[in-house]
């Protein structure tokens, strides 16, 4: 395999682990607010506070690996999307800085604040949606190039049913995710109540997340139909996507295995993700970076991958560490340790 | 009305750096002091250290969370301020970055595992250990970052053709010959910063509250750790004077007001420019800009007139250059004059003037690391990569930078309020001595409670 497909993949893997993550991340930020208007705070906040408070420091590293790793490996998606996302790019850094700094002052704080936690609710909806402009962007159409200066269609992006497809998909599956994920740490936690409100909300949200992913699948045939055909021809991998949220749903209503419910909902994503990256091969901005056109260096290529590998070798037993303490040690779930 | 987007742009990167090396500075800092103390407490079996160690991250952890934000900002700000750097400078710096995120990856799930774990092992010790990571991917996030700063002033590693980089060396290019000194210095005025911070604050509790235990073990353990660092933050800077003078005279003759090459030069502290650049009113050191340079009193030193003008930097530079030294060597004989006092029994070293000048050293260390960043970028002008691309190639073309600036203002603003109320109100409704005394009776209740099911037992 040559270095820049090795490259993509393993940008396209990251960007997937900030998908469950910070969906994960996102979406408690807006059911600890919701639950605090319904009444219903006491449930579940301390569940949320528990898993959040040792990891959103990592959710945030995920996102600027990607990041930093997409314009190591291609430069020139750099001179493009940085120059097309100045607005866009500087209005997400402020909502991350926000929600990131506040959820600090909240948690690590003394006092507790309604203000703060409507801030950290809303712009957990607010960043999904600001980050997926950057993959409505990728579609082609929305950034045009003029002797060198790169200019964002403003008015075609807002009047873009394919642009607004995809921001609801995110922010329902940012939902769904996350409800699932909180009700499946609630019932390592034994805790009741919080289990069967977030059950509810997970059931809640699966349809709209499905109907969301049909209709962003149906505007980018309009859109973009070489995609569209890609991705078409991957049918069997957005089949499996199907099959597993259907196992997901039949979990959830049975009330039983959230263990499993959970690790299908990654994989229901999983398979939907890569059917939508492969099918975007070869282009990372449809017409003007493709892969083999906008790698960088050999030499800067192999170094990155290099030093990629040495880095998981450090980042896997770490995360494994973390998972054991907090996610896997039943008492510190219960709230004992 | 036509904007200057150069302009704008390096106001916003200029603003977004100068807030994040506050936070950054504290981020490298704090965690070895925190180790410190933590190891010290566990050695001495003394729970005021280990006490200090957990109201320490307590604090720090608000800060970084300030810090990571601003961190995101500027990671993202680099490519979206200055596009077309990123696109050239990509090909040749993109592993440090990669690596800094590596570090700060590591650093980040260790503190989260620190923090969460005080209580959970048996052997002290393993929970000591966790520091371990979070001092050393810190301190290599600094490594990284610097590097890449050090890039910019010396590039090297590639060769340059058709506006390109090609034949790059990836490991060439990290390890340029900028890297040692400017690390060298960016870690030791961080760990001086850091020591200075927190000596400030003892100083401060003892100024209101009156001595206490807890604070002057603190202070004198976080003097100690400040002597250290500012001595070796003076030598570092003078690596960086020699570095300058081989590789980068102009940023040294601009910084020294040097303009004419010549043997045994003088160093020039303060002064101001006359129109036709005559210096007046400053303090001459015969030949010690020669010593400063070479190591030899007599050794030639480019002048900044062998530089065209468009490529000579701003001649500001020079105070900026004056007030960091000055603030680094203020700080070297606070902590030597403290332990002065100390020694010297007939004196005590906690007089009210040595714990006042200790506070102030907090805010002026702060100080001297923006000003030497200042001098450092601003001396660098009108280069983003010297030699090869200057900022007006380099920044975005779109006129909404303008904009942008003052909502980043006021982003900071806020983030920066905040940041100093909660930590207020973190310490100011808890007093360390309060804490004590409720940390040994919960320990104490534990205790009787164990004899006591012991004894139900028996």
């Amino acid at each position: 395999m040559s270095y820049e497909i090795l490259g993509i993949s393993v940008l396209w893997i990251f960007l997937y682990g900030y998908l469950i993550v910070a969906s994960i991340d996102f979406g408690a930020g807006f059911f600890a607010f919701y639950a605090r208007i319904t009444g219903k705070d006491h449930l579940i906040n301390r569940l949320i506070s528990r898993y959040l408070s040792p990891v959103w420091e990592i959710t945030n590293v995920f996102f600027v690996f990607f990041f930093v790793g997409l314009i190591g490996f291609f430069p020139d998606a750099a001179h493009y999307y940085g120059s097309a996302l100045l607005v866009p790019g500087s209005i997400a850094i402020i909502l991350l800085a926000i929600r990131g700094s506040f959820y600090a002052f909240e948690n690590y704080g003394s006092k507790k604040n309604i203000v703060f936690l409507f801030l950290y609710g809303a712009t957990g909806l607010l960043i999904p949606a600001s980050l997926s402009v950057a993959l409505v962007l990728s579609e082609g159409g929305f950034i045009v190039e003029n002797n060198g200066v790169v200019t964002l269609q403003y008015f075609e992006l807002f009047t873009s049913p394919l642009a607004w497809s995809i921001v609801a998909l995110a922010v329902t599956s940012v939902l769904f995710i996350s409800a699932s994920f909180l009700a499946f740490y609630a019932s390592r936690a034994e805790d009741q109540p919080a289990l069967n409100l977030m059950r509810g909300y997970a059931l809640f949200w699966s349809t709209p997340t499905i109907i969301a992913a049909f209709t962003a699948v149906l505007y980018l045939s309009q859109h973009n139909n070489r995609h569209f055909q890609n991705m078409m021809d991957l049918w069997w991998l957005l089949g499996l996507s199907v099959v597993f949220f259907l196992i997901v749903l039949w979990l959830l209503y049975k009330g039983r295995r959230y263990g499993w419910a959970f690790i299908c909902l990654m994989l229901q994503f999983l398979t939907a993700f890569f059917a939508y990256g492969i099918g975007h091969y070869p282009y990372i901005l449809d017409p003007y970076i493709t892969i083999q056109g906008g790698a960088t260096q050999e030499a800067m290529g192999i170094a990155l991958v290099v030093v990629f590998i040495a880095g998981l070798l450090l980042l896997i037993p770490s995360l494994a560490l973390v998972f054991r303490l907090f996610l896997f040690d039943a008492d510190y779930v219960k709230g004992k340790k | 009305m036509v904007v200057d987007t150069v302009l704008w742009s390096r106001l916003v990167t200029g603003l977004t750096l100068s807030f994040h090396v506050i936070f950054a500075t504290i981020g490298v800092a704090i965690p070895l002091m925190v180790s410190i103390a933590e190891f010290v407490g566990i050695r001495k079996k003394d729970n005021h250290y280990t006490l200090m160690a957990k109201r320490w991250t307590r604090g720090f952890v608000i800060s970084v969370a300030v810090g990571v934000v601003t961190g995101t900002a500027i990671a993202l700000q680099l490519a979206l301020v200055w596009p077309n750097f990123m696109q050239l400078a990509g090909n040749v710096i993109a592993l440090p970055l990669f690596m800094e995120v590596f570090a700060f990856f590591f650093e980040a799930i260790f503190l989260g595992i620190y923090l969460y774990t005080w209580d959970r092992f048996r052997n002290p010790y393993l929970h000591w250990l966790l520091t371990v990571p979070v001092v050393l991917g810190a301190a290599m996030s600094a490594f990284f970052i610097t590097s890449v700063n050090g890039f910019m002033n010396q590039p090297e590693g590639f060769i340059f053709e058709g506006g390109h980089f090609s034949a790059v060396h990836p490991l060439q290019a990290m390890f340029n010959e900028a890297t040692p000194s400017k690390v060298f210095h960016v870690l030791t005025s961080a760990y001086m910063t850091g020591a200075a911070l927190l000596a400030a604050v003892a100083a401060f509790s003892m100024l209101k509250k009156g001595v206490t235990e807890y604070a002057k073990k603190g202070l004198k353990l976080m003097m100690t750790v400040l002597l250290v660092f500012s001595f070796l933050t003076a030598l570092a800077g003078d690596v960086s004077a020699k570095f300058l003078a081989e590789h980068q005279p102009e940023k040294l003759a601009a910084a020294e007001w040097h303009f004419e090459t010549e043997k045994g030069a003088d160093l020039i502290f303060l002064g101001w420019l006359t129109a036709e650049r005559e210096i007046v009113g400053a303090l001459h050191i015969p030949n010690a800009l020669s010593f400063l340079a070479f190591s030899d009193f007599n050794a030639e030193v480019t002048g900044l007139d062998e530089f065209p003008v468009d490529e000579q930097p701003p001649l500001l530079v020079h105070y900026l250059f004056d007030a960091m030294v000055g603030v680094g060597f203020a700080l070297l004989a606070m902590s030597a004059i403290f332990f002065l006092l100390l020694f010297w029994k007939k004196r005590n070293e906690l007089n009210r003037w040595m714990l006042r000048a200790i506070v102030c050293g907090a805010p002026l260390a702060f100080l001297g690391v923006e000003l030497g960043w200042f001098y450092a970028e601003v001396g660098r002008q009108p280069w983003m990569i010297r030699g090869y691309m200057r900022v007006e190639e380099a920044a975005t073309t779109s006129p909404s930078i303008v904009y942008l600036f003052f909502v980043f203002l006021l982003l900071y603003i806020l983030l920066g309020t905040m940041c100093v109320i909660v930590l207020r109100r973190l310490f100011r409704d808890n007093p360390a001595e309060v804490e004590f005394e409720k940390a040994a009776k919960t320990k104490a209740d534990a205790l009787q409670a164990q004899e006591q099911k012991a004894g139900d037992e028996a």
